[in-house]
């Protein structure tokens, strides 16, 4: 919790002030009875109808002045409160969006967007609530006991000490809603988790007749969460009766032992009677308070999931290494790596790049092609070995520094609900020339034309077909004219005619820009400078088409069986 | 940090209400109502919890009472006071209190033992409604706005409901019960409250109508921040290649500030209501004290039914300000089963016909009849289709991207239903079978890979009810994606991750292929089923796909022409329209547009 109280502060100042002006209203709004005794017992007898007026205005007075504290020190409160969570969701959302993929992905996507969302909810709810039922509540508790001192100690006494009992229970009582409430939102976690894949699956789970199915696991995990709710409720709501009957315990206490003062003539019996009715106020205090509590412990189980990525180090720091003198603009260098720590999944990959070249990499699926990317591009850290852009380190680099270099299509690439030149321009400094340029060698300008630029594209793109979305992610690639283009499999779904004119246009007005073609035709690559050829993480093959289609037998049977093959029998 | 924006409260108002005014008018007591009919599904519960709440007031009563008689004991004074009779009535007070709270504790159980059954059901009901809805809903709603209503907004609920609705209940109780006695005590004096009483009614109506849009603007903004993140997560990896997190965190600030200052202005106006209806309180309370002085005065009031009669206004309007606090919490409750029911009530996919046929022992001749078609009214994709696929028959679609094809399979799986023409398997229109006998009839693989969370077994299985881990064992290696997976460290039981960064797309492809591969059905549709197969493997799956074709009438859409050279039928579609029939030896002497694009292959 220490977090959250550190994302107050700012605001204690403003706290601190809001809380007085409430001690200020309550008190008021106490004294509203009061005048109304001292009219009965002081103003009544007197028989002045002037007086009675005046006295009757005191008391309007007093209710305006808590009806405008009351609401002001609200209003402050909800101020504090939306300024505290709007930072603290900002800096979640901030460090989620520098997580390394690792870390992303040790915490889960679903429970990443549920500490990003129902979590910041939750401490928002309890920072306004807690300043709004934190004042008024000990302000009644401790001035009903102050009153009942004035009236006899020795009782108070007695009264006061089963506070500690209760102090100890409600500690031991909300201790334990903290992981009962972490439990609630683990389960949360994968609710979220299961609707998302329903949600996103719909067509198959459709085509598949399986939304029986699909239910029932809803179902299942349905009530999980809500099993979980409920046992930490039933747990929670045990403070309530408990403090209620100690408290009344202790007003026992109290008449016995006034019944033995009346007896010695210690007390008057009036006494015992008025420490009944400030029993009843201290009574409802405490309810609050519980209330209070209950609230603390589910907002401290969320406080702590937060806290866990707050928390996070900072992965992929800049790292020191020794350059490495080349004239290449990208080298491999024996590079190893493993997502799982066990079998590499790409081994000792050596090769290098000239400015302006073109490479290819050509492999079975999961042969570690992609893998490549991900490390040049520093979403993983190398195991073994080192990766250099223009002999640099890729580890020594500035992540944004780095980053910019590219311009990137990925394989399975997002489509974002917006417009089409919003997702061209991804944020960069493009002009709509610019991307409609970008679009035009991309192969997209004939559907992008007839849409407009400006039109809206559906979630996930599905306004769009698969080639269609292609050309637009490799759009968004290549419109800012990047360092290294990085197209991974990313025109699979392309005609084989738009594909060869999307090559060319490449080739004619990127010729500066290191090109890297991830691709399972044999025709998408064979112009490339140098051809890789994966197989299970390594490289079996590595030169010019040429010179694969003589040493590299799974090369050749590639190329035979698409386009050899088919030379013959035509 | 941006300070809140001064609440523009009336222009948000203003927004809200016209909002609602172009959506189907629904008032407000037709959501309470739907919402007590969630709870009446429990009424037993209710009624029983009902009961419990009287039982423990009444107790907590009994306590006052009993202390009273014990200082009766007391009251006799210095020396006489009856210690057993006190001891006596200690002892009872202890019980009844102890009763009082196990009855207490006993009625918060019950209560969530309802209201966490009315979540349930809410969400099920909501779950059931979504997966009834034609795909083009997910389409056009962000899922996180989905999950928001399952979660955010059940829970809004479910807080109130729990809470709010003992309280308003024994409220009840007590003002009726002080009404009666203050009536008792001064008809004059209770005029007071016929001013002030009706005056509450009205503030509170009022400012309602003022929270309540506000209260709505904050669920609906909340929604759209969770629809925001959601998107940007599912888009990390695109976001971090080009270095937006700065650009998207600029974005994530504004929808932020707009989430919390939607919730903010609700707190703004909402904090209004306890205060106030205090304030109408305390004036009444006032008043009391004035005319009961004046009355007084005059003769016609004893100084001590002034007294009680204000006892008993405090107990009336205790209550009333409670209900009053209740009426903002309410209000996000209400706010928030407006998008509950707004999901529940949207259009399901049109139910299948009262006489839908369930199609059963299937052929697989499949004809299309002059089939026209447009998502949009303005923009019709397939014009005038027709073609026949009888059945082991294998029917291939080329053509540029974009041209249609895709929505060819959802019109045969009827995701949407034609405009024009009609669709039929084995002489049966498709409009007149359910959707899901229908939807069993087809196996298919599908360019958009979708796995869950869960083994790779469980993937595999899906679909088939039937399949053992030899069946599944078996399908993977006609797939050959059975060696990658024995390399797994959990082999057939590896969970797959939710981005599946840990398998490729291809692999993904194949686990799918594998997953149809499976399913024993006479119909059989490939969209692009290998596009992120290297040719190496999908040479070796040939045959396995050959066989998972065999017999079948088959619909395949793929670029890579090698794929369909033996197709009986190739339907080249340019623009909706298909422009070229016939199989590839045809078509190549034809040396048109299916020429055309072969030849490209080789460029």
């Amino acid at each position: 919790m220490s977090c959250i109280f550190r994302y107050i502060k700012p605001y204690l100042r403003r706290m601190t002030v809001g809380l007085v002006i409430k001690v200020l209203a309550t008190i008021a709004e106490l004294l509203i009875p009061w005048a109304l005794a001292y009219m009965v017992d002081e103003i009544i007898p007197l028989k002045s109808v002037k007086m009675i007026l005046l006295w009757g205005c005191v008391m309007f007075l007093f209710a305006f002045l808590a009806w405008i504290g009351n609401i002001g020190a609200n209003r402050m409160a909800s101020k504090v409160a939306r300024n505290t969570t709007e930072r603290l969701r900002l800096d979640l959302y901030t460090k989620i969006s520098y997580l390394s993929s690792r870390q992303a992905e040790a915490f889960t996507m679903p429970s990443l967007i549920s500490r990003a969302t129902t979590d910041t909810y939750n401490i928002h709810q309890m920072v306004g609530m807690m300043q709004r039922l934190g004042v008024r509540a000990p302000i009644m508790m401790l001035g009903g006991i102050g009153i009942t001192m004035t009236l006899d100690v020795q009782l108070t006494l007695i009264m006061v000490c089963m506070l500690p009992f209760m102090g100890i229970f409600v500690y031991k009582i909300s201790r334990k809603g903290i992981p009962l409430y972490t439990y609630v939102q683990e389960a949360i976690d994968r609710f979220v988790r299961q609707l998302r894949e329903d949600i996103t699956g719909v067509r198959v789970i459709k085509a598949l007749s399986k939304v029986e199915y699909e239910t029932q696991k809803f179902d299942q995990i349905n009530e999980e969460v809500v099993n979980r709710d409920r046992h930490a409720g039933m747990i929670m709501n045990i403070l309530n009766p408990v403090m209620n009957f100690l408290l009344n315990v202790g007003m026992v206490l109290v008449i016995l032992l006034g019944a033995w003062r009346v007896n010695q003539g210690l007390t008057q019996p009036g006494t015992i009677i008025a420490f009944m009715s400030y029993v009843t106020l201290i009574l409802n205090a405490m309810l609050f308070m519980s209330r209070l509590f209950v609230m603390t412990s589910k907002a401290t189980a969320s406080g702590k999931r937060i806290e866990a990525v707050l928390d996070t180090p900072q992965d992929l720091l800049l790292e020191e290494h020794a350059p490495l003198d080349t004239e290449d603009h990208i080298v491999f260098d024996h590079v190893t790596y493993s997502y799982e720590g066990a079998a590499p999944n790409v081994k000792d990959i050596t090769f290098s790049l000239k400015k302006g070249e073109t490479l290819g990499i050509i492999g079975a699926t999961g042969s570690g092609k992609t893998t490549l990317i991900n490390l040049l591009m520093r979403f993983y850290d190398v195991g073994k070995g080192a990766i250099y852009i223009n002999g640099i380190d890729v580890r020594s680099y500035e992540t944004r520094k780095l980053r910019t270099m590219f311009g990137v299509a990925f394989q399975n690439d997002v489509i974002f609900n917006d417009t089409i030149y919003e997702n061209i321009r991804f944020g960069r400094s493009i002009s709509r020339e610019e991307a409609l340029e970008a679009a035009e060698y991309a192969q997209a300008l004939p559907f992008i034309k007839e849409k407009g630029l400006d039109s809206v594209l559906a979630i996930r793109g599905a306004n769009l077909s698969g080639g269609q979305k292609q050309r637009l992610l490799i759009a968004r690639a290549l419109a800012g004219k990047p360092d290294i283009l990085i197209l991974d499999d990313s025109s699979s779904a392309l005609d084989y005619k738009t594909d060869a004119r999307l090559r060319q246009e490449i080739n004619g007005h990127f010729s500066d820009t290191t090109t890297i073609i991830i691709a399972q035709r044999i025709s998408s690559i064979m112009g490339a400078d140098k051809i890789i050829v994966m197989e299970e993480g390594e490289m079996i093959g590595y030169g010019t088409h040429q010179e694969l289609i003589q040493s590299c037998p799974i090369y050749q049977e590639i190329s035979q069986s698409q386009m050899g093959g088919e030379e013959k029998n035509e | 940090m941006s300070s809140p924006r001064k609440p523009d409260i009336a222009g948000i108002v203003q927004k809200e209400r016209e909002r609602e005014a172009r959506r189907a008018p629904k008032n407000k007591k037709h959501i309470i109502l739907r919402l007590l009919r969630y709870l009446m599904r429990y009424k037993w519960y209710v009624f029983f919890a009902l009961l419990l709440s009287v039982g423990s007031n009444l107790f907590a009563l009994i306590g006052p009472l009993l202390s009273g008689y014990a200082i009766d004991a007391i009251e006799l004074g210095v020396g006489r006071v009856d210690f057993q009779e006190v001891l006596r009535y200690c002892i009872l007070m202890i019980i009844f209190y102890a009763l009082s709270s196990a009855m207490s504790y006993g009625l918060a159980v019950l209560m969530l033992q309802i209201t966490r059954k009315v979540v349930y059901s809410m969400r099920q009901d909501l779950f059931n409604r979504l997966m009834s809805l034609p795909v083009g809903y997910f389409d056009t709603n962000p899922s996180g706005d989905i999950i928001s209503r399952f979660s955010y907004d059940v829970d809004t609920i479910n807080t109130s409901l729990s809470s709010d609705l003992i309280t308003l209940f024994s409220s009840a109780i007590t003002v009726i019960v002080s009404l009666v006695m203050m009536i008792i005590i001064s008809p004059k004096l209770v005029l007071i409250f016929v001013v002030t009483v009706p005056m509450t009614i009205v503030f509170t109506k009022k400012l309602t109508s003022f929270t309540r849009p506000l209260f709505r603007a904050r669920s609906r903004k909340l929604g759209e921040l969770n629809g925001f993140i959601e998107e940007m997560m599912t888009g990390q990896k695109t976001l971090k290649a080009y270095h937006q997190q700065p650009n998207t965190i600029e974005k994530f600030k504004g929808r932020n500030t707009d989430a919390v200052d939607a919730y903010y202005q609700a707190d703004y106006m909402g904090s209004m209501v306890g205060p106030s209806v205090n304030l109408i309180n305390n004036i009444s309370l006032s008043l009391v004290t004035i005319f009961g002085a004046i009355l007084y005065l005059g003769g016609s009031m004893s100084l001590g039914d002034i007294s009680s009669f204000v006892l008993y206004s405090r107990k009336f309007s205790g209550p009333i300000n409670e209900s009053a606090n209740i009426m903002s919490e309410l209000q996000s409750a209400l706010a928030a089963a407006e998008r509950v029911f707004r999901l529940m009530d949207e259009e399901p996919e049109p139910a299948d016909a009262p006489d839908a046929a369930v199609l059963g022992e299937v052929r697989g001749d499949v004809e299309l009849r002059h089939v026209c078609f447009g998502y949009t009214a303005e923009q019709e994709i397939i014009h005038d289709l027709s073609l026949k696929a009888p059945k082991g028959k294998m029917v291939a679609i080329v053509g540029p991207t974009g041209a249609g094809k895709t929505t060819l399979i959802n019109l045969l799986m009827r995701f949407y239903d034609v405009d024009a023409g009609e669709i039929t398997v084995d002489d049966q229109a498709i409009t007149g079978l359910t959707r899901g006998s229908l939807r069993k009839a087809y196996a298919m693989v599908l360019q958009d890979t979708w796995l869950f969370h869960g083994s790779i077994y469980e993937n595999i299985s899906y679909g088939s009810d039937t399949a053992t881990m030899e069946d599944v064992r078996r399908v993977a290696k006609a797939a050959h994606i059975h060696n990658y997976i024995m390399t797994l460290p959990e082999q057939y039981d590896t969970i797959l991750s939710d981005d599946g960064t840990n398998i490729s797309k291809g692999q993904k492809q194949l686990i799918t292929i594998a997953r149809a591969m499976l399913l024993d059905a006479h119909m059989l549709i490939l969209d692009e089923a290998t596009s992120n197969v290297d040719t190496r493997t999908e040479i070796q799956i040939q045959e396995a796909m050959l066989k998972l074709m065999e017999g079948k009438t088959c619909f395949v859409i793929a670029h890579r022409l090698s794929t369909i050279r033996n197709a009986d039928q190739i339907l080249v579609v340019r623009d909706g329209e298909i422009v070229e029939i016939g199989n590839h030896r045809e078509l190549m002497q034809r040396k048109g547009f299916y020429s055309q694009l072969y030849y490209s292959q080789f460029q």
